[in-house]
């Protein structure tokens, strides 16, 4: 069964994955990995952090080739200088022909004597070493802008959602968002990496993407839900997954196009530069595109389902199409269908809610339907 | 639904082309056709320095424009080329510039100003003699004013407005000292001697005066406040002799400028802490007792005479007034100096960066190649999944592509904006936003199509519903972009807004391109017939063989039914 195919059942509903029905697996699923996420921080204690946010300097220098005495070579240099901050070098070979110095804080004069002492050892001129050197408040001062910002942007979205949709999306968005940020940091935590402003940076475009794919599926969700107190065909969580489902194709696209790209920067950006901005920038990306893919799925759209459960008029809705389906099962003698082929049968029935004049003869083939259990084709 | 007579796709993609010709048209006028590059990109030295007061007050914006004038000033005084000088937030200043391994800029840049008033000990006026400012005396009476002193009350009541300062120059180079000032020796003036020199230089001092050279007064360089000093002021017209400082910065509480009333012409009013008070009651006694130019002290900010009023009479209590005939700009930008010398920034370098040019050219081209591929696997993705749609993603990109390169070629001269390697990150990333509008866009075509309606009917109703999306979720990465853009700093701003750029470029390239190319599209046949290689197949894509797709004749006979 080709994959447009399987796009076509998912549309018209004949195949549905019941996400919304299995909720508590999903949220199962998370909360191990948040567990996870946040038990790697605790044990890690908390990221590796760049320069950037601990201050001191880091020098690059790019040579023709290095070998097994460059590391001890450098590092020597280093120390012989005399300078207290860099008694202790950290020193890395990046790719194959990139050093990297870490050092404590430095002046311009010790930046100066730094740089030159490894120019000296590792045969480059001084302008062919690169430096950064941190005071030691400004990672302070990045991470509370970022945070304000952060804030602001949260708060932003919030309202912005709750206009255009109702604050439940906007809740169930942001828990969504959360999800992914605890996530991928905790990747980071597991991992090991240093976090850079880079890495920062693909932190907050998680937060737009992971807000940007939740709000494409909503858009359908309440395509799908409008007015759907006004008929029992259909509950809110059908008519919810099969939004979800009738998305599924754009949203399988949608992660493979923009992890594309993303991969083939993590690939040249760690494969030919070493490290660095792309490098940082990519991962973060790479991981957060991913797992913001899967939370708009499989917990933003639940969530949002569980808090509608809780309207009086949505739960009155679901006893109403539970009613009349009983009756209906009742009148043919069937026993009750196992939850899944509800969920299938009745998104069915989402499209009916919005195109009332469509696909009633063929309610009649829910029997055939169900000769492959009404299960996913895959 | 939508109307199917709504779209005029040829006026839209007019629009379109209109909007390149220009975009295109103003990068030939002006002769840029490269992005500028940032300096991870280019090679060299960026200096982010922090502003904090000596006291730990809040830096205000007046304060930070006087610092970044500074150390505008000492980096093209140094000889620095092509430096850039920009503010970030409300406290970081950075400073960039092309070479690499300028510690010695560092240290320039990184300097606290000071602010000093300095006895005049000699001056040659630079520029055309022109009308001095008529002096206009105020003030009220106070008790050491001397008998000289003509004073007129001053009508603002309860305020003890002292006497006796005009100001001479002030950075207006065809300020003038007054020619009515008789140049008779002082006879308080204290013999010259080179340690403490005071009072009228020495004829040595004069001809090293006559030979000083304004260009060659090193940029930023601190001026040891016991000792004389040979400086200009910050025109480089003016060349003056100064005496040791009497007063510093840090004596002055506040300055403000404004109209006494009463009055015509704009004047700066200073108030002095208790000791500057003291400090500069002494000073003024003993210049008011000479004659010019010894009878004026110079403002020196940075080492250089921001401008020099003369003393008429010795003026206690702790406040002055400086007059002469200030436009109200130049009473201001005086009185924002002297606010500053009271509360000099202290800068702390916060992240000194040096890139080679070696590196930011591989940086460059790893961001161009590693985009080059993302570009190539959407486009092939796109084909094997949409097949001829496929072809359309490729022209929009292609279109983003144009637009996006132009804009960022034109906001460089415009702005400044310069491509960073966060920025060509956000570019890349944004190539599949980008293709998620289409992608949004097709899914519901093809939705539309699985309906039953026909390929020319479904652009349009799909259109109406992907709009919708696509204008929420772009406003989300607009939001995004912005709050970014805004909070934070360092290089997440490039990227930031790179992603608002690419965001905007998109909605115009869906609403301007994409969607009229399809409507066109849709009445070619072999869109329109939805042939199997368009990825418009209603077959395919499982639609009900009804009347809804024959219905519409104009496409031509429904040559697939065969399959």
């Amino acid at each position: 069964m080709s994959r447009r195919n399987l796009g076509n059942r998912l549309y018209t509903g004949e195949a549905s994955l019941p996400i919304v029905t299995h909720s508590k697996r999903w949220y199962t699923i998370s909360a191990v990995l948040m567990l996870i996420a946040i038990g790697a921080m605790l044990v890690r204690g908390g990221l590796q952090l760049g320069v950037e946010f601990t201050g001191g300097a880091e020098l690059t220098a790019q040579v023709a080739q290095t070998s097994d005495t460059t590391v001890p070579d450098v590092r020597e240099a280093v120390i012989a200088t005399g300078i207290d901050e860099a008694a202790e070098p950290r020193v890395v070979v990046v790719g194959d022909d990139n050093v990297r110095i870490h050092t404590g804080s430095l002046t311009p004069e010790e930046t100066t004597t730094v740089r030159d002492a490894v120019a000296a050892v590792l045969d480059v001129s001084r302008d062919e070493i690169a430096a950064q050197v941190i005071g030691p408040s400004w990672g302070a001062q990045i991470t509370r802008q970022a945070l304000v910002g952060l804030s602001l942007f949260v708060l932003a979205i919030a309202v912005f959602l709750s206009v255009i949709y109702e604050w439940k999306m906007a809740l169930a968005a942001l828990v969504a968002l959360l999800h992914d940020v605890v996530f991928t940091v905790g990747i980071y935590a597991l991992v090991g990496f240093d976090v850079t402003p880079a890495t920062v940076i693909g932190f907050l475009t998680i937060l737009g993407y992971s807000l940007y794919d939740t709000v494409v599926i909503f858009d359908k969700v309440r395509e799908n839900t409008k007015g759907i107190t006004a008929q029992n065909q259909v509950t809110y969580a059908e008519a919810a997954n099969l939004g979800l489902n009738q998305t599924l194709m754009r949203s399988m696209n949608t992660a493979i196009i923009g992890l594309l790209p993303i991969a083939s920067i993590l690939f040249v950006g760690a494969g030919l530069l070493g490290a660095g901005t792309l490098k940082d920038l990519a991962l973060a990306l790479f991981v957060g595109v991913a797992v913001g893919t899967y939370s708009s799925i499989f917990i933003a759209t639940p969530l949002l389902v569980d808090l509608k459960n809780r309207e009086p008029t949505i739960a009155g809705l679901a006893r109403r199409v539970e009613a009349r389906r009983a009756a209906a099962r009742s009148q043919r003698g069937e026993p009750a269908p196992a939850p899944s082929v509800v969920a299938a049968s009745a998104a069915r029935g989402g499209g009916v809610v919005e195109r009332g004049e469509r696909r009633q003869p063929q309610r009649q083939t829910r029997s055939q339907r169900r000769g492959n259990g009404g299960r996913p084709a895959r | 639904m939508a109307s199917i007579n709504a779209p005029r796709p040829w006026r839209l993609l007019g629009a379109l082309a209109l909007i390149l010709v220009v975009l295109y048209g103003t990068m030939a006028l002006l002769g840029e056709w490269t992005p500028r590059l940032g300096l991870d990109l280019r090679g060299g030295t960026s200096i982010t320095l922090s502003a904090r007061t000596t006291d730990g007050t809040d830096v205000t914006d007046d304060s930070m424009r006087q610092a970044v004038d500074i150390i505008r000033a000492r980096v093209d005084g140094s000889g620095v080329a092509e430096s850039e000088i920009t503010t970030q937030g409300r406290t970081n200043i950075v400073v960039q510039v092309p070479d690499v391994g300028e510690e010695e800029l560092v240290q320039l840049v990184g300097q606290t100003a000071e602010l000093r008033f300095r006895p005049v000990r000699a001056v040659i006026p630079g520029g055309s003699p022109a009308p001095v400012p008529t002096p206009t005396e105020t003030g009220t009476p106070t008790p050491g004013a001397t008998p000289s002193a003509t004073p007129t009350p001053s009508a603002a009541a309860g305020r003890a407005v002292t006497e006796g300062l005009v100001a001479q120059g002030t950075e207006s180079p065809t300020a003038t000292p007054s020619p009515s000032a008789t140049p008779t020796p002082s006879p308080g003036a204290a013999p010259e001697q080179p340690p403490a020199a005071e009072g009228p230089a020495t004829a040595e001092e004069q001809a090293e005066l006559a030979a000083l050279d304004c260009a060659d007064i090193p940029a930023g360089t601190v001026d040891d406040p016991d000792a004389s000093l040979f400086t200009c002021d910050q025109d480089d017209a003016s060349r003056f002799l100064l005496g040791p400082a009497d007063v510093v910065g840090t004596d002055i509480d506040s300055a403000t400028a404004g109209i006494p009333q009463g009055d015509v012409s704009f004047v700066v009013d200073l108030d002095f802490t208790s000791d500057g008070a003291e400090k500069f009651l002494a000073s003024t006694q003993a210049l008011s007792a000479q004659t010019f130019p010894n009878n004026a002290f110079a403002i020196v900010l940075d080492g250089r005479v921001v401008s020099y009023p003369t003393v008429e009479n010795p003026i206690p209590g702790g406040r002055a007034t400086i007059s002469g005939q200030f436009t109200q700009e130049e009473a201001q930008a005086l009185a924002t100096v002297l606010n500053y010398g009271a509360l000099p920034l202290t800068f702390e370098s916060s992240d000194v960066s040096t890139v080679t040019p070696t590196l930011g050219s591989s940086q460059l081209r790893a961001g161009l190649l590693a985009g080059a591929i993302g570009l190539g696997l959407v486009l092939l993705y796109s084909l094997f999944y949409y097949r001829g749609l496929g072809l359309v993603v490729m022209a929009s990109l292609i279109v983003a592509g144009l637009i996006t390169y132009a804009a960022i070629v034109l906001l460089g001269v415009a702005i400044g904006f310069t491509l960073t390697i966060a920025g060509i990150a956000g570019i890349i990333v944004s190539i599949g936003i980008t293709a998620d509008s289409f992608v949004v866009f097709f899914e519901r075509i093809r939705d539309e199509i699985r309906e039953g309606r026909s390929v020319r009917m479904s652009v349009e109703t799909g259109w109406v519903r992907a709009r919708r999306t696509v204008l929420t979720s772009d406003t989300v990465s607009l939001l995004a972009a912005f709050f970014l853009y805004v909070f934070s700093v360092a290089n997440v701003r490039g990227f930031a807004f790179t992603l608002g750029l690419i965001t905007l470029v998109d909605l115009v390239v869906v609403f301007l391109f994409t969607k009229p190319l399809l409507t066109v599209l849709a009445r070619s046949r072999f869109f329109g017939a939805g042939h199997p290689w368009s990825g418009l197949d209603p077959q395919r894509l499982g639609a009900p063989s009804r009347a809804g797709r024959v219905r519409e004749r104009l496409v031509g006979p429904p040559k697939e039914a065969t399959s």
